[in-house]
């Protein structure tokens, strides 16, 4: 059975890549890993067809775990989940967690081979 | 408010489905609109956000208007998917996902030629849709403040320019307001005098609508 995948989502892509670099120099190649970040025009922000792409780089038949920052990188998430094929939208979930800790958390718990539930409480734990 | 209440009427019969020259001169008027308004939009957002709300809007109805030939000669319903799809691929920001699902909630509650009825209905379901994806509610200074107000004075019978009436005042009752929820919420009493961005630039795309529907 493959690891979770990470995909994180910043409005920042340099806030989206460093923290993809933590998580890696924590994982190695042991999880799926993608990140995205800045809209559609270049500036800070999301996107809804980056994050799509994000996903499906990062795309694990255990699932998919998304980081996000602030209320836009949510909602397009949301949004981007929802757009996935039927079989898929299930197993991508949006962690209510500090973007950096909750990616680098998530993954380290992803690499040992937990399921999306358990990899999703975990980040969550960091939660106030 | 007798004039206006003949043209309602005859839209009840569901029988005159907005032509095609009639799309076009709608579509084109709100996303003009938005527009040609967008510094002011994105003046407001830099008081108490992250001051990008006009230019995210402006590249997402620019968008629309590039395809305003294949808009308009589609559905009401495909159209309103169209416009909903451009603006989540490329606003961006909070308003992109929100605005989107508004267009998108009313392109699967909307048919080809809404009665009054149907269109209070379709609002209505559209504005939950919203608020489901904000995860918000009315009076958290968001553009709910307008979307709301405005769908109560169109169901209360109101004509255009009574709509209209509704959507910019209630624009102008965000500014005493504290944000709860989005970006503005970080400031906390500090988001108090200023209007919220999202409820303008609701209140300037009904105001195109009603300017347009009001002839």
């Amino acid at each position: 059975m493959a690891n979770v995948g990470i995909v994180i989502v910043s409005h920042s892509p340099k806030i989206a890549e460093g923290a993809a670099e933590m998580v890696r120099q924590m994982v190695g190649d042991d999880v799926p890993l993608a990140w995205t970040g800045g809209n559609s025009g270049g500036g800070l922000g999301t996107s809804f067809e980056a994050i799509s792409e994000a996903i499906d780089r990062a795309w694990s038949d255990a699932g998919v775990a998304v980081l996000v920052d602030l209320g836009g990188a949510e909602t397009n998430s949301e949004m981007a989940i929802e757009a996935l094929p039927a079989g898929r939208r299930k197993r991508v979930v949006i962690c209510d967690a500090p973007i950096v800790e909750g990616a680098v958390i998530a993954a380290t718990e992803a690499s040992g081979g937990s399921d999306l539930e358990t990899v999703r409480r975990v980040a969550e734990e960091l939660s106030p | 408010m007798g004039s206006s209440r003949a043209s309602d009427d005859r839209r009840d019969d569901a029988s005159d489905a907005l032509d095609q020259e009639r799309k076009r001169r709608l579509i084109s008027a709100v996303a003009r609109r938005v527009i040609e308004r967008a510094d002011e939009l994105s003046a407001l957002d830099a008081a108490i956000g992250d001051g990008d709300h006009g230019a995210n809007m402006k590249r997402g109805f620019e968008a629309v208007l590039q395809d305003l030939d294949t808009l308009s000669a589609m559905s009401l319903p495909d159209l309103l998917k169209g416009v909903g799809m451009k603006l989540v691929a490329k606003v961006g920001g909070a308003a992109g996902p929100l605005y989107g699902t508004l267009f998108l909630a009313l392109s699967k509650e909307l048919p080809d030629a809404p009665s009054r009825a149907a269109a209070a209905s379709g609002f209505g379901a559209a504005i939950a849709a919203v608020k489901a994806r904000g995860k918000s509610d009315v009076g958290q200074k968001t553009m709910l403040d307008v979307l709301d107000p405005a769908f109560k004075a169109f169901v209360a019978g109101g004509d255009a320019a009574s709509v209209r009436e509704a959507a910019y005042l209630a624009a102008d009752e965000t500014v005493p307001m504290r944000a709860t929820r989005g970006r503005a919420s970080f400031l906390g009493e500090r988001s108090v005098g200023h209007m919220d961005p999202g409820a303008r630039s609701a209140s300037l795309m009904i105001g195109a609508v009603c300017d347009e529907l009001g002839g």
